[in-house]
């Protein structure tokens, strides 16, 4: 069963990081978000600092969301989602080990790529240090909660607006969580150790319900 | 070993396809699926998969070492290869051979000599977009040889094959047949899958009037 797994995280990880795979997307768009984000706010350093987490974790959050939607559908379409529920690797773990790949591939490019446009949002030394620590604890969560919204998208042609509308309210509190934690850690009324908590709450919680969620869905919507 | 097929109906959509269909395949025989497009050879293929659950009645694989995973023991090979297109032939054959195949896969051929049984050795480092079409159902054969089930539901099998790859795959699926694996193949084709009967679903479409539990299973070939 762990050979299973591993081959179908390293068959992911193989297709999201070769030709045509989405992986440099996520990072791509993260980047134009940061980028364009001090244009239009104006040249106000302290302003910039104090909502660069903020527009940081935005950034993070859509970026995550991006190529979810061909996550399950691209296998229903070739026909591999049929053999992977022939094989002894339960849906559930199958989910997880997609999910695992999409965020090794997307996510954790996320986590790398934050230091530097922090930078550009003037966020200091302290605050750039919890921001990576909640995205790197945080987007797991997103990934493994848009498994679900996937897993339906390769139900329905064209189900790309789905998985936004379908897990964007679910991601809510681990946006909320992950901003709270790194203003926390600038100064704040809370220590940063009670909001972090929360968010690596949510996160294990996605962990585990993800996967399972996204193998009822995969099962139910199997005619 | 046999599978065993009782009183199974099917429906899709609004149209029943079939009901009281019943047949055993015992091992080492055959069963060739025919009937008219839209018969419900798919469907009924896709029952057989364990891939869809039938309206009524029950498809047992009778004898199996572990009879609550069903679809552990069989190969289904459909319409769709599979494949991914940007991986190498061999990559997408290995990633198959280790999702599917199960704790014992002593007598299932390797990877490199899977490709070499189905006509493709030393293609397998080419990403499969650049294989044809008829090379691409070879690797999808291919998967049946790496790893070993004892039921192969085969959908049209031999789509896209050239005369000599339709010869391959038929002394491939008598080899299996022989060994005392369970076939169950739709084809159009005439092919010689060794000893079995066929099943023509044309004849056992219900219409409006109730189809009786019989005429499949009987006619041995």
């Amino acid at each position: 069963m762990t050979r299973a797994f591993l081959a179908l995280v390293r068959r992911d990880l193989a297709l999201a990081l070769g030709n045509g795979g989405g992986a440099g997307l996520g990072v791509v768009f993260f980047l134009a978000v940061v980028v364009v984000t001090p244009f239009a706010i104006g040249p106000d350093l302290n302003l910039l600092a104090r909502i660069g987490p903020a527009i940081l974790w935005i950034g993070a959050l859509l970026a995550s969301l991006i190529g979810l939607d061909r996550l399950f559908a691209a296998d229903a379409e070739d026909g591999s989602l049929d053999l992977m529920f022939m094989s002894e690797l339960p849906v559930e773990l199958a989910a997880a080990a997609k999910g695992l790949a999409h965020w090794l591939a997307t996510g954790l490019p996320l986590v790398v790529a934050a230091p530097v446009l922090s930078l550009l949002l003037n966020l200091e030394p302290a605050a750039i240090g919890a921001l990576c620590l909640t995205l790197l604890v945080g987007t797991p969560a997103v990934t493994f909660l848009g498994l679900v919204g996937a897993a339906f998208a390769a139900a329905f042609r064209r189900g790309g607006l789905l998985v936004a509308v379908l897990v964007m309210p679910l991601t809510i509190p681990v946006l909320i969580f992950g901003v709270a934690a790194t203003g926390a850690a600038i100064g704040g009324t809370v220590p940063f150790g009670a909001p972090f908590r929360i968010l690596a709450g949510l996160s294990l919680g996605a962990l585990v319900l993800g996967p399972v969620a996204a193998a009822a869905a995969l099962r139910a919507t199997r005619e | 070993m046999q599978l065993v097929v009782r009183e199974v109906a099917c429906r899709r959509g609004a149209r029943e396809l079939f009901r009281g269909l019943g047949f055993t395949v015992p091992a080492g025989r055959a069963l060739v699926v025919t009937g008219p497009n839209g018969a419900g050879k798919s469907s009924l293929l896709r029952l057989l998969a364990g891939l869809a659950s039938p309206v009524s009645g029950s498809i047992q694989l009778e004898g199996a070492p572990e009879p609550d995973a069903y679809r552990e023991q069989v190969h289904y090979l459909g319409h769709l290869d599979a494949h991914k297109l940007a991986l190498s032939a061999s990559a997408n054959l290995g990633f198959w051979r280790d999702l599917l195949g199960g704790v014992d896969q002593s007598s299932a051929l390797e990877v490199e000599d899977a490709l070499e049984a189905v006509g493709l050795g030393g293609l397998g480092g080419l990403p499969v977009a650049v294989l044809s079409a008829g090379q691409k159902r070879r690797l999808a054969l291919a998967r049946l040889l790496v790893v070993e089930r004892p039921l192969w539901i085969l959908d049209e099998p031999t789509t896209a094959l050239d005369a000599r790859a339709q010869a391959l795959f038929a002394s491939l699926a008598r080899a299996h047949v022989e060994k005392g694996g369970l076939l169950v193949a739709a084809t159009h084709a005439p092919l010689d899958l060794g000893a079995g009967d066929s099943l023509d679903l044309g004849a056992h479409v219900a219409h409006s009037a109730p189809v009786a539990d019989a005429a499949a299973g009987e006619d041995a070939a």
